[in-house]
């Protein structure tokens, strides 16, 4: 038993067998959080170091408790007040990090590719936490875990991805994800945010109007507007992005079925989601948030093994 | 390939082993029974299934313990987890883990550990189907023991189950 891949770099390169291995081993350590004592020995002697590039307070700390929860030794890297200021290179930080010896890499970067870069020049495991607008695979992960963990199945089932799908890393994870473990998969959203040929590349049915998506899909994993990627007028007004593509609980109220609703976060509330939505019983958002350290611990877990020959 | 207990052999085994444990813990107020995954959970259930004939029902307090997180070797392999079914405090409680084989003690040793990470028992016990004895790497020791046998490390002992195997029986291989 073991992963196909050696570092955890995006969804696009794991087997539907790696995805079905982490999911299932993700499930066990949720058990192990809900013991008295949340934590097992299977990582004690590994050390990783968290190289955080971008701005992240759930991942960052996601990771960092799962990491705990698994006894590795751990150290926190932001480039914030680091030598990256002074102009060090990003291999050359990373070897630095690496002679005192770290056997795995949780890298975040605005860059994408940033982590497959360092994937062939260091000899630690390395785990995607989300490079630019590539990918974002334990998000990804989670976000499955957890439409499984609620309606027990991921194959046949509808997910519509709603929102800024040009600039989401999740929205590409989730795409790459679903579609191997045979879910329907809709991207909604106005066609400026929505990339001109994602239909035919990725075989996903494209919609722009939000309550026609809404009556298809049996999820709605809705993405936060990023607005410090919006340097181009994609939409005119956060008010009118609200008005047309805000999912509010008269909308949900208004289809004849129940939908289950996800979010990455963090939510801009009044944006893409009221608040009536996201604190709403058909909200699943924290038990996303809760759902990823369990993955994590997984994804950590599997990439640790066989270490022995690696150094 | 040697047959250590045919399949009444097991049987009688497995009866006796239910009624040593009962025999210490008389009332099983205070006992829970734990399995350990993947393979000593068939001698679990059938011990379990012998108590169960002798105690009113709903006595008997049965989990199952999964020690792949505990493992020592995860340098050399991975393993995949089974699933751990725990659905009572062990808090205060005399603890009686079941096994098929004991050799060198490793499992038992993650067992221990796995086990604390659910409260803290009473008292831990430990019930063995096949005692491998003087193959120990670490101090550990059955208080329930079915079978005995005197093996060489490069032999197996292989526990067949029906539900399994669709026979029963423990050979050495």
């Amino acid at each position: 038993m073991q992963l196909s891949v050696k570092h955890l770099l995006g969804i696009r390169d794991l087997t539907r067998q790696d995805i079905q291995l982490i999911l299932d081993t993700a499930t066990e350590f949720k058990e192990v959080l809900q013991r008295p004592i949340k934590k097992v020995p299977s990582l004690r002697d590994v050390t990783i170091v968290n190289l955080f590039y971008e701005n992240s307070t759930r991942t960052r700390i996601s990771f960092e408790l799962a990491e705990k929860r698994l006894s590795a030794d751990t150290i926190n890297f932001t480039a914030s007040g680091s030598s990256v200021s002074k102009g060090e290179t990003l291999l050359d930080t990373v070897n630095n990090i690496l002679s005192m010896k770290v056997d795995m890499v949780v890298m975040r970067h605005s860059a994408s590719g940033a982590p497959h870069f360092l994937a062939r020049h260091i000899p630690a495991a390395i785990i995607n936490a989300g490079d630019g607008i590539n990918e974002h695979p334990t998000q990804g992960l989670l976000d499955a875990f957890s439409m499984r963990e609620k309606l027990g199945k991921l194959e046949g089932l509808k997910v519509a991805i709603i929102g800024d799908i040009m600039h989401s890393r999740v929205a590409m994870s989730n795409i790459y994800l679903l579609k191997k473990m045979g879910a329907e998969v809709m991207v909604a959203g106005p066609p400026t945010l929505i990339p001109k040929y994602i239909k035919e590349a990725f075989d996903v049915r494209v919609e722009y109007n939000l309550k026609k998506a809404l009556e298809w899909c049996d999820v709605a994993n809705v993405l936060r507007i990023q607005l410090e990627r919006q340097n181009q007028v994609l939409f005119s007004s956060l008010r009118e992005y609200s008005l047309a593509y805000g999912i509010n609980k008269r909308l949900l109220d208004s289809l004849n079925k129940e939908v289950v609703v996800m979010h990455p976060g963090p939510i801009n509330r009044g944006v893409e989601l009221d608040s009536d939505v996201a604190d709403s019983k058909q909200s699943i958002i924290l038990q996303q948030v809760e759902n990823g350290v369990a993955v994590r611990m997984a994804a950590l877990y599997l990439l640790s093994g066989g270490r022995g020959s690696m150094n | 390939m040697k047959t250590v207990l045919n399949e009444q052999q097991l049987a009688i085994t497995i009866k006796r082993l239910g009624h040593q444990i009962l025999e210490n813990h008389i009332n099983l107020e205070n006992t829970v029974l734990i399995g350990i995954q993947p393979r000593g959970i068939f001698v679990s259930d059938q011990i379990v299934r012998e108590i169960r004939e002798l105690v009113p029902a709903g006595v008997v307090k049965y989990g199952k313990l999964d020690i792949t997180f505990y493992r020592d070797d995860i340098r050399n392999s991975l393993h995949a987890p089974n699933h751990t079914d725990i659905p009572f405090s062990i808090e205060g409680r005399n603890v009686v883990i079941i096994d098929d084989v004991l050799y060198t003690g490793r499992t038992i040793r993650a067992a221990l550990d796995a086990l604390l990470g659910f409260g803290r028992p009473a008292k831990v016990e430990l019930c063995i189907l096949i005692d491998r004895r003087f193959s120990r790497q670490l101090p550990i020791q059955a208080d329930y023991v079915g079978k005995s046998i005197d093996s060489i490390v490069s032999q197996k002992v292989k526990v067949f189950w029906k539900e399994r195997d669709g026979k029963e029986e423990v050979v050495l291989l």
